[in-house]
């Protein structure tokens, strides 16, 4: 019943969310057409969101976030250290392919997203067969290392999170 | 209170503002195209947000007038900034073969 009225509450509950920020204020009124409104977007966009991915562990997205935002101000400093005080040929840079364990599209891109935006990583491409995620790397001394960095330190928390 | 809010801001701003700079070196200085992309979609994100903190504490505490939909600008510059990244390398990597 919930279900057919509400296809995505998650995706509901952030539409809400938005629309409260963008108007900046917390009266009912804007809290009422926001909930009106993300019913209607839900239901109306659900055609366009065939899979049935569940975030199975809320409490961990707020986990994600924080390592997240922490390695965002972390690779910042380091990528301003290589921007600053190497010269641009001396730089170790090279693609780098991460084998997937996820499989549900909305975790690869979250995954790709997350590398595209922490530490001297960025995701060009997906592999045609959704199996791995191509990464092009700044500057990297041991590849294998860093690999496995972003499995252990993201894809188990995405695994945890979406099914 | 209102001092230290304001050395609090000051301080937000020069940091943001030394990371935007710094991307955009990154775009002028490194010498391939792929690694010109690690500037501004990385130095930016933190720069914009120190940016957009200092905006927050500014409204909330100076002019005391609550306002957090600065928020929704990170949360539009985390959606949309690997996916341009990902357009721009994909479409360098296509002119490349």
């Amino acid at each position: 019943m919930l279900r057919a009225v509400l296809p995505h509450p998650l995706l509901a509950l952030t539409l809400v969310v938005v629309w409260t920020l963008l108007f900046n204020s917390f009266t009912p009124g804007t809290i009422v057409t926001g909930i009106i409104v993300a019913i209607s977007v839900t239901k109306f966009t659900s055609v366009y969101w065939p899979s049935d991915t569940r975030v199975r562990n809320p409490r961990e997205i707020i986990a994600y976030m924080a390592v997240f935002l922490w390695d965002i101000v972390l690779s910042n400093i380091q990528v301003a250290r290589l921007v600053l005080f190497r010269s641009g040929d001396r730089l170790k840079s090279r693609f780098v392919t991460v084998p997937l364990d996820v499989t549900s599209p909305e975790a690869i891109v979250a995954l790709a997203a997350t590398i595209t935006l922490t530490p001297g990583t960025l995701s060009v491409d997906v592999a045609a067969d959704n199996r791995s995620i191509i990464v092009h790397c700044l500057d990297v001394d041991d590849p294998d290392a860093l690999v496995a960095g972003i499995k252990e330190r993201y894809e188990l928390r995405l695994k945890r999170i979406l099914t | 209170m209102s001092l230290f809010a304001e050395i609090v801001i000051t301080g937000l701003l020069v940091i943001g503002a030394f990371f935007v700079l710094v991307g955009s070196m990154a775009l002028n200085k490194l010498p391939d195209t792929l690694q010109r992309l690690h500037g501004p979609t990385k130095s930016t994100t933190l720069g914009v947000g120190s940016v957009l903190v200092a905006s927050i504490i500014y409204f909330n505490l100076i002019l005391e007038k609550f306002t957090i939909h600065e928020l929704l600008i990170s949360l539009f510059l985390f959606l949309t900034a690997p996916i341009s990244a990902h357009l721009l390398a994909k479409a360098y990597l296509h002119t490349k073969d």
